[in-house]
Order: C-alpha cells, then sequence, then structure tokens
C-alpha cells in the first residue's frame, strides 16, 4: 500500500532529516503527527526554521500558513536557535512565592536579556517555565536540563558567570 | 432561500416571538428569519461559525451559560432571549474592548461608513471608551498587487482565513502567535504580496468587516465591499 | 494473556518477594532525583551487594512517597522507617543505613511514619507509590495490577461497569467535577463505530504536580484505568496527553506501554477476549490552554489548541467527530480501586457530595511541601497545620490559593472549612486539579493577583474577545494599581469587567481567569485600598513600595 504518492525531497544530507522522516513514517504521514513532527525536529535541530517547516508542511500536505500557526502557537517550539547553555527558571505558584521572580530579574540583569532571548555571543538562552512541577522544591531552576531544587541566587549567578564572561556588553 | 424541511420543524420563542425552525437551523438563522436582530461580528453566512466574537450570546431558560446564537442549534421549546440590559451591556464592553486594542481610526479610514464595527458600536450606543487604549503595534502590509493588509485595524474574527480556506481552497491565511500577541498571517508571515498560494481572488477582502483588508487606491470612505458569497453557496448548493 | 495467567504471575512474583525479608526503597520520582536520589540508590545498592545480602535485602527504586521537602526519601523495611534528606556524597552515612537493617534505625535522619503527614493520609490513588518500581510490570502485577480489567472483560458487562462508576459518586478531579460515570455513560450511548479514550494529563496548573507523581511512580494504574473505561464504552484506541515539561512521565509510560503490549495486556484481544485497545503518548507542547477538553483533542488532531463551543461535546463528538471520553491521570487512578473494591466502598469515603479522596499538592511557605491523599472533606487547618506542619519561621498564615489560575485565595476565616468540591467553591475558588498553595504574611495579594493574571493573558489562545483582551486589560489595571497609579474606580472596573470575562468567554480558561482578582478583591480589599490610597504594598512586593511617592495625599 502507497500511503503517498511521491515522498518529497529531503531538504539536504543532513542525517537528522532521516529522524524527522522516520516520525512521519512512523504516523503514516497523517495531518494529525504536525506536532509530534515539530517536537522531532526541534529535537533534533534544536528549534524550527524556514526550511524545516516547509518541508513538513509538504511532507505532510498541510497549509504553510497553518504548519506557521501551529508552530507559534505553542510555546514550547522555538524559531530561534538555542544558545549553548540553557537556564530555565521556573515562574509557577509555587515558585513564585518562595522568590522565583527576584530570581529571573537577578539573571537578566546579569545576563543583560530578557526572559526568552539568548545572549548575542550565542553563550545563553534565558527561559522561563510555566511550572514544571518541582512545586515542593521552590525555586527551581533547570539549568542544561538538570533541576536545581531550592535554587540560590548566588549560586546561580555564580555559575552564569562562568558561561558569559562578566564583562562581555 | 433556507426551505424549511417537512420532517421535523421545531417551534420555539425569542424575545417572547414564537418562531419555527427547521433541523440544523441555529437560533441566529430562526432570528434573522424573523427579523430578530442579534449583532455579530465573526459570523458570516455561508462560512463555519466559529463563536469568538461573543456578540451573539443569548440567554436560553434553563441553561445557566450563555450561548452563541451563531453555533447553537434551534431546540424544539426552548425559550430564547436574545435581548436583556445584561446582555446589551455585554456586548458594549465586547465593542469597547475591540476598540482598545489596536487602532481604529474611522476618520482616516477607508471603510468608515461600510464598517461592521463602526456600525456595530453605532448600534450598540458605544459613544465613548473608559478603558485605557492598548494600542496593540502592528504592521501595514502594501505589498501586494491589488489589495493592502493593516493589521492594526484588524479585529481577528478569521473571516479571511475561513474563506480563503472553505471556499477558495487556498488557506492563505492563518494565525500566528497566540493571545493578545495574535496576527493574521499570510504564508510563513511573510508580506503578502510575496505569497506563493495566494491566487489574487479577493474573497478575503471582501469578507473582511473592518478596513482591515482593502483594496488599493481608495480613499476615505471610499471602499465597499461586495457581497457575493450567498450567490456563491446557492449556486454550489444546486450542483451538490 | 488470560486471567489465570496473570494471576500465576502475580503468584510468582509475590513469592520471589517473600524471600526478601529486608527492603530499602528509595524514591526516584523527579523531585527526589533533583536531590540526586539515583546516587543514593547507587550507593546502597553498593553497600548491599559489598556486604553480600542481595538475596535477602533488596534496594528498590520506587516511586514519589510524598514529602518531597524532606528528600531524598528512602524507607527502610521491616524497620518500618523512612529517612529524611539522605546525603548523596556521604557514604559513611548510607552506609550506616544498611549497617543498621537489623537494629535501631540511624537516628539523625529518621522519620517515623506515625508523624501526621504520613499517618492522616488515606491512600488509594497513591498506594502504589513509593512501593512498587513504576519502570517493572511484575512489581505491578504482583500488588493485583491488571486484574479489574481482565476480570472486567472476562466476567461483567460493559454497562455494569458504567453503572459501578456511576454508583461510586466519583467526580472528575481535573477540575470542573463533573460526574464521571454520567460522562461514561454518555460516551458508551453515543453512537459511532470509532470512540476514543484520552488521558488529560496535560497537568497545567502552576503549584499542582499530582498527576506528575502519579505517571512517574504507577504508570500502569492509570493504563489500567483507562483501558476498563476502553471496555466500559467500547471504545478502542486512546491517547495520553502529557506534558513537554514531564519528560519523566512520558518516559515512563512509554515504557509501561511497551510492557502491557508485550503481555497482551493492552493492544489486540486483551485478555483473549475480542476487545482491543492501543494506547499511544502525545506531547504537549506547552499551551494551558489545552488542558480543556475541546482544546486539547484539537492539539491531539495536530491543530493549534484553541477550544470550541460546547455543545456538540466530546462525548458525542470529540477527537475526528467520533464520540470521545476525556478524563483526567487522578480519575483514571481511582478507577482500579473502585473496580476492584466496589462502588460502596468508594462512596463511604469522603462528603456528602464529593466522594473518595483527594490528592493535594502542598507548596509554598509550609514546613512539609509535597503530596498528600486525604479523604475529601478534611479541613483546611489540618491540610496545613497538621500533614503540612504549619508555617515556617513562625510568620502567620493568610491565604491558600487553590484551582491554580481558576481559583481563588482563600482566607484564614475558612481554615476550619472541610474541603470538597462545593465548599471550595461557596468561598470563592475552586478544587481545580488540587494545588495548594500556601501564603504567609509576607505575601501582597495584589502581587499575587497580578501574578495570575499575566499567566492567563499570556496563556488565552486569542479566539475569543472577552479573554483576549479582557484578561489583557485587568493584568494592565493591576499592574497600574501595583505600581501606585491606581484609582478607587479600578476596583468597580477590575468587578464590572470581571464579571463580563467570566460570564461571555468562550472556555473554562477565560471563564474563571478572573476567579484569584474577584476573590482577592473580596477577602484582601484592604491591600487594594492600601496601594490606591497609600501609594506603598506593606509587604514590599510591588513596585510602588520601590519607588516611594511622595505625593501622598494626592
Amino acid at each position: 500500500m502507497q500511503p503517498y504518492p511521491e515522498s518529497v525531497p529531503l531538504p539536504s544530507a543532513d542525517k537528522r532529516w532521516k529522524l524527522v522522516e522516520a516520525t512521519m513514517r512512523r504516523h503514516g504521514y497523517k495531518a494529525s503527527a504536525l506536532i509530534e513532527v515539530l517536537h522531532t525536529v526541534q529535537e533534533s535541530f534544536g528549534y524550527l526554521d524556514d526550511t524545516s517547516l516547509r518541508f513538513v508542511a509538504s511532507s505532510l500536505r498541510i497549509p504553510i500558513s497553518k504548519v506557521f500557526g501551529v508552530a507559534t502557537y505553542y510555546h514550547f517550539f522555538s524559531m530561534k536557535p538555542p544558545g549553548e547553555h540553557t537556564c530555565v527558571v521556573c515562574l509557577g505558584t509555587g515558585c513564585y512565592v518562595k522568590g522565583s521572580g527576584e530570581l529571573m530579574k537577578m539573571i537578566e540583569r546579569e545576563a543583560h536579556i530578557c526572559a526568552g532571548e539568548t545572549t548575542p555571543d550565542g553563550k545563553l538562552s534565558l527561559v522561563a517555565a510555566r511550572c514544571i512541577g518541582s512545586c515542593s522544591l521552590a525555586p527551581a531552576v533547570v539549568i542544561d536540563g538538570e533541576v536545581i531544587p531550592r535554587a540560590q541566587a548566588n549560586a546561580v549567578q555564580e555559575q552564569l558567570r562562568r558561561w558569559i564572561g562578566h564583562d562581555s556588553r | 432561500m433556507p426551505e424549511i424541511s417537512h420532517y421535523q420543524v421545531k417551534t420555539l420563542t425569542i424575545d417572547g416571538k414564537e418562531v419555527c425552525a427547521s433541523e440544523h437551523q441555529t437560533i441566529l438563522e430562526v432570528a434573522r428569519e424573523n427579523n430578530i436582530d442579534i449583532p455579530t461580528l465573526c459570523y458570516f453566512n455561508g462560512l463555519n461559525g466559529v463563536g469568538a466574537c461573543r456578540l451573539c450570546l443569548v440567554e436560553v431558560k434553563g441553561n445557566n451559560k450563555l450561548l452563541p446564537a451563531c453555533v447553537t442549534q434551534a431546540q424544539e421549546g426552548m425559550e430564547v432571549t436574545a435581548h436583556s440590559p445584561q446582555l446589551h451591556e455585554y456586548r458594549k464592553l465586547i465593542i469597547e474592548l475591540l476598540l482598545t486594542e489596536r487602532s481604529h481610526v474611522c476618520a482616516v479610514c477607508v471603510s468608515s461608513g461600510h464598517c461592521e464595527l463602526q456600525s456595530l458600536a453605532q448600534k450598540l450606543g458605544v459613544n465613548h471608551v473608559t478603558l485605557p487604549y492598548l494600542h496593540e503595534q502592528c504592521k501595514a502590509d502594501g505589498s501586494h498587487r491589488h489589495f493592502v493588509a493593516d493589521h492594526n485595524r484588524c479585529v481577528l474574527c478569521t473571516r479571511c482565513m475561513r474563506v480563503c480556506d472553505e471556499i477558495e481552497g487556498a488557506h492563505t491565511w492563518d494565525i500566528t502567535g497566540r493571545g493578545i500577541r495574535s496576527r493574521m498571517i499570510t504564508d510563513m508571515g511573510e508580506p503578502w504580496g510575496d505569497s506563493e498560494t495566494c491566487t489574487n481572488c479577493g474573497k478575503c477582502v471582501s469578507v473582511c468587516p473592518v478596513g482591515a483588508l482593502v483594496e488599493k487606491g481608495k480613499a476615505v470612505a471610499e471602499m465597499t465591499k461586495p457581497n457575493f458569497l450567498p450567490y456563491l453557496i446557492q449556486m454550489r448548493g444546486k450542483g451538490q | 494473556m488470560t486471567l489465570d495467567e496473570l494471576q500465576e504471575i502475580a503468584e510468582s512474583e509475590r513469592e520471589a518477594q517473600k524471600k526478601i525479608t529486608h527492603r530499602i526503597n528509595v524514591s526516584v520520582a523527579a523531585g527526589c532525583l533533583s536531590l540526586h536520589s539515583d546516587v543514593v540508590f547507587n550507593i546502597l545498592h553498593e553497600e548491599v551487594k559489598k556486604r553480600g545480602m542481595e538475596e535477602s535485602c533488596k534496594v528498590k527504586a520506587v516511586g514519589c512517597m510524598g514529602l518531597c521537602a524532606a528528600g531524598p526519601l528512602v524507607r527502610s523495611e521491616p524497620q518500618h522507617t523512612y529517612y529524611r534528606g539522605l546525603p548523596p556524597d556521604s557514604p559513611e552515612v548510607l552506609s550506616a543505613i544498611v549497617d543498621s537493617i537489623n537494629g535501631r534505625p540511624v537516628p539523625e535522619f529518621a522519620l517515623s511514619p506515625e508523624i501526621p503527614f504520613f499517618a492522616a493520609q488515606k491512600r488509594i490513588v497513591l498506594e502504589n507509590c513509593g512501593e512498587i518500581d513504576p519502570e517493572r510490570i511484575e512489581d505491578y502485577i504482583g500488588v493485583g495490577g491488571y486484574q479489574s480489567l481482565l476480570t472486567c472483560i472476562a466476567k461483567r458487562s460493559r454497562e455494569d461497569v458504567v453503572q459501578e462508576i456511576i454508583k461510586s459518586g466519583l467526580r472528575g478531579r481535573g477540575g470542573g467535577g463533573y460526574p464521571t460515570g454520567l460522562k461514561w455513560s454518555m460516551v458508551a450511548k453515543a453512537a459511532g463505530e470509532q470512540k476514543y479514550v484520552i488521558c488529560n494529563a496535560d497537568e497545567g496548573d502552576p503549584g499542582a504536580f499530582m498527576d506528575r507523581s502519579v505517571l512517574e511512580s504507577d504508570p500502569h494504574r492509570v493504563l489500567e484505568g483507562m483501558a476498563i473505561a476502553a471496555y466500559a464504552v467500547a471504545a478502542t484506541k486512546g491517547y495520553i496527553y502529557c506534558r513537554a515539561e514531564y519528560p519523566l512521565a512520558v518516559k515512563r509510560l512509554k515504557v509501561a506501554i511497551r510492557q502491557a503490549e508485550k503481555l497482551g495486556l493492552l493492544g489486540k484481544r486483551i485478555g483473549e477476549s475480542d476487545f482491543s485497545f492501543e494506547v499511544e503518548v502525545r506531547i504537549g507542547a506547552g499551551a494551558f490552554v489545552c488542558g480543556e477538553e475541546t482544546a486539547l483533542i484539537a492539539s491531539v488532531e495536530g491543530e493549534r489548541g484553541v477550544p470550541r463551543p460546547r455543545p456538540p461535546f466530546p462525548a458525542y463528538s470529540g477527537l475526528n467527530h467520533c464520540p470521545t471520553l476525556l478524563n483526567n491521570v487522578e480519575t483514571f487512578a481511582n478507577i482500579v480501586p473502585i473496580v476492584r473494591n466496589g462502588a460502596e466502598w468508594f462512596a463511604s469515603i469522603g462528603t456528602d457530595k464529593s466522594k473518595g479522596t483527594k490528592v493535594f499538592a502542598l507548596v509554598g511557605d509550609v514546613v512539609n511541601t509535597g503530596l498528600i491523599e486525604v479523604p475529601m472533606g478534611m479541613k483546611l487547618r489540618d491540610l496545613v497545620y497538621s500533614l503540612g506542619g504549619g508555617i515556617p519561621d513562625n510568620k502567620k498564615f493568610k491565604a491558600v490559593q487553590t484551582g491554580g489560575p481558576s481559583g481563588g485565595c482563600i482566607p484564614e476565616q475558612f481554615l476550619d472549612m472541610g474541603v470538597d468540591y462545593e465548599s471550595l467553591m461557596s468561598a470563592g475558588s475552586i478544587m481545580g486539579s488540587g494545588g495548594m498553595i500556601v501564603m504567609d504574611e509576607t505575601a501582597c495579594m495584589v502581587d499575587v493577583a497580578k501574578f495570575f493574571m499575566d499567566f492567563t493573558r499570556d496563556e488565552s489562545c486569542g479566539k475569543c474577545i472577552p479573554c483576549r483582551v479582557g484578561t489583557t486589560q485587568l493584568h494592565g489595571m493591576l499592574e497600574r494599581i501595583s505600581e501606585g497609579k491606581g484609582r478607587m474606580e479600578d476596583l468597580d472596573t477590575l468587578e464590572r469587567l470581571g464579571n463580563m470575562v467570566k460570564r461571555t468567554a468562550l472556555c473554562g480558561l477565560g471563564q474563571t481567569a478572573p476567579n484569584p482578582v474577584s476573590s482577592t478583591v473580596r477577602y484582601f480589599r484592604d491591600e487594594y485600598v492600601q496601594h490606591i490610597t497609600n501609594k506603598t504594598c506593606a509587604q514590599g512586593k510591588c513596585p510602588c513600595s520601590k519607588a516611594p511617592s511622595t505625593a501622598a495625599g494626592k
């Protein structure tokens, strides 16, 4: 059975496209697989861009405007390449009550960027999370995938300074 | 004209008036057939209803939620209140919220006089805005050969998106972002003129209730919109 | 696999377990893991090995034990002792714990199971959490897992199962409290060849992590509940919609599904009957509104997770326009015990209108932060002061926030209220999914209200005008008040606009978004007035307190 008349050529020889294609195949190239496929793209490439969105749109036969609409609707998807390191500050209620708002402001001052941005040198991305479920160990910060429970401002600050070179910009 | 099905005719009341509805008719359709005016903005005859603008909310006896008349089917014995001081208050506030969201300045708008937001405001008596203006900053896109999209005037009714998808079949329009940062886009948010999918049919322009999508070269208050869709739908209905 | 075969596996698992005389359970749920309980596990395991006691003493990775504040948590049996805050970097301490398994527990770290936090709980949903290894299906089968499912399929009619749930009085644990049995019977009666069961694991309420713990600690319990539901309503396909923020839960769910499929407990012809049920995990992508059922369905369909007006209800027209049963994680986790012990047993727990237990996430300014399960109707005071151990640093209680962004702040005067769906509603809040954020006297209620409005404004999908623009306006007003630029009229506008948004917004998110504002205006009006007239924040949380205004009289 041919689920799909002609397959769309991969955008490049980059092996990561095979992963994306595998996810699409697993879901039978159904339009309903869009979000799953976007997850795979972001896992493989770190973010979503023009090329990947166009590839996914034509492979799943979804209007390109719709794919863009879906990709920009969900906060988990990023349209910009992530920094070398990522710092996620949880701003859930539990963490907020325990001072994560101030923690976030401190990091913003320290890195000279706002939540959702990456430093110009590409060293650090700062992300605000809505709740990562570590409420009982608030405030929680996730640094490069590792949850730091009961995060202390100076410890986080120290870690960041090691990455962003304090006097850069 | 919608034909009354002879299988099942339902009787209900709207604002105390006894009315009849055929199978699958919505409260709004029945009301309009009976000259009962319920304000709408996102609704467009011939396009799928989305119940988004909340102007057509009505009270239905026995239901403690307000229901959007445009997508709620009429049912036997329903007692509908389409006009009450409370509903009027809500409708006014909805229009006021819309007026504060972006920049709706009639004095410089080509659609002035033919604008549904303007006439709704007049009809509902919204003569001043007490809430602060948000002035969401949007782009005006003049890249298309024939049309202009000024998103500062957009009310996010999604009529353009629906007509492009449901009738033209191009699905050039969609929404990017969410919440107060939602914006209508063509393709991947690039200038409309660069769109690879737009067929230049102009249906989106003619269904736009405000001055967000207009023809090029029109001066203030010059823009009128042809009402072609009912004809199109009727013709399709015959063909099926 | 038939019921007999399943019982055989259970029996041999129990036999194997009997040989083990000592047990050291280490919590490897996300909270304890972030405190490096995996290291503790490895060291304990090595210590046992060194002593050659592997045959009789098992170090076991288990799920959440609840008391996150004291993590990493370990429980030693038959000593019946909890160990709190074990240092992962101190092999000496861990070695001493292994040495003491036959004697007196190491006192510095021991924690009695008799303390109210543990003793006052009634664990039904969480009965296996902290007991079984979430990544071993045999563990789950050993405690009777999947027997309810196979018994239903083999011996009970679909209608009978639905009736059991109706009789139990179970209500949806996701927030609304809609009677679960009624929902099931609607889907069961709905016409359609294809039906779906969806588990809502998009636990979006900030400050709530019950579902996360259940999925991480006992994923099979949820799968079995879903499969029983699928049998009862004649669905053949299921989805679990889980947040992307919970990678460990997703991983354990996927492992559990694979294991269950391998044993024929999920998938085609379950229990060698005609009943088939396949489950897939779908991962959310960061949109709070996807907890709303129609938005969740849109998201599973690969679309923007935007709600649509109901009716039609998903029970009649849901996923792919087919009848769809949607319940949340905790609701499904309640199914197995109800089927096993009967509706009467379940209905005997809790209050008149709210049956059973509720899992709460106790967080914020409270000593024992963590996860608790108590019968419905327990007094708020007991939750905060007895189980919760009170407010740290001898500070005064100010409020407890329940129901997430859809809920409200409950002040001191309600501390002696029994907690159930109705009482919380009458106090101006809602049960929600079960997050309880305790706030002490240093909290500023204007700031808290602003926090929630910022949340809903950001999470509003933007489809309907009242929510899209209304929440932005409400947030703006709170921001001005917090900056000392508010006017007394603003309080009326907050109320008027809030009411309008509640009544006219399209979905639950918008209809409840003003709740945190209205409840704080209702109970803490003084604080608002103080911000407006004195232009100061007594708690020092708002911008106005940082730039003291000299024009106090104006």
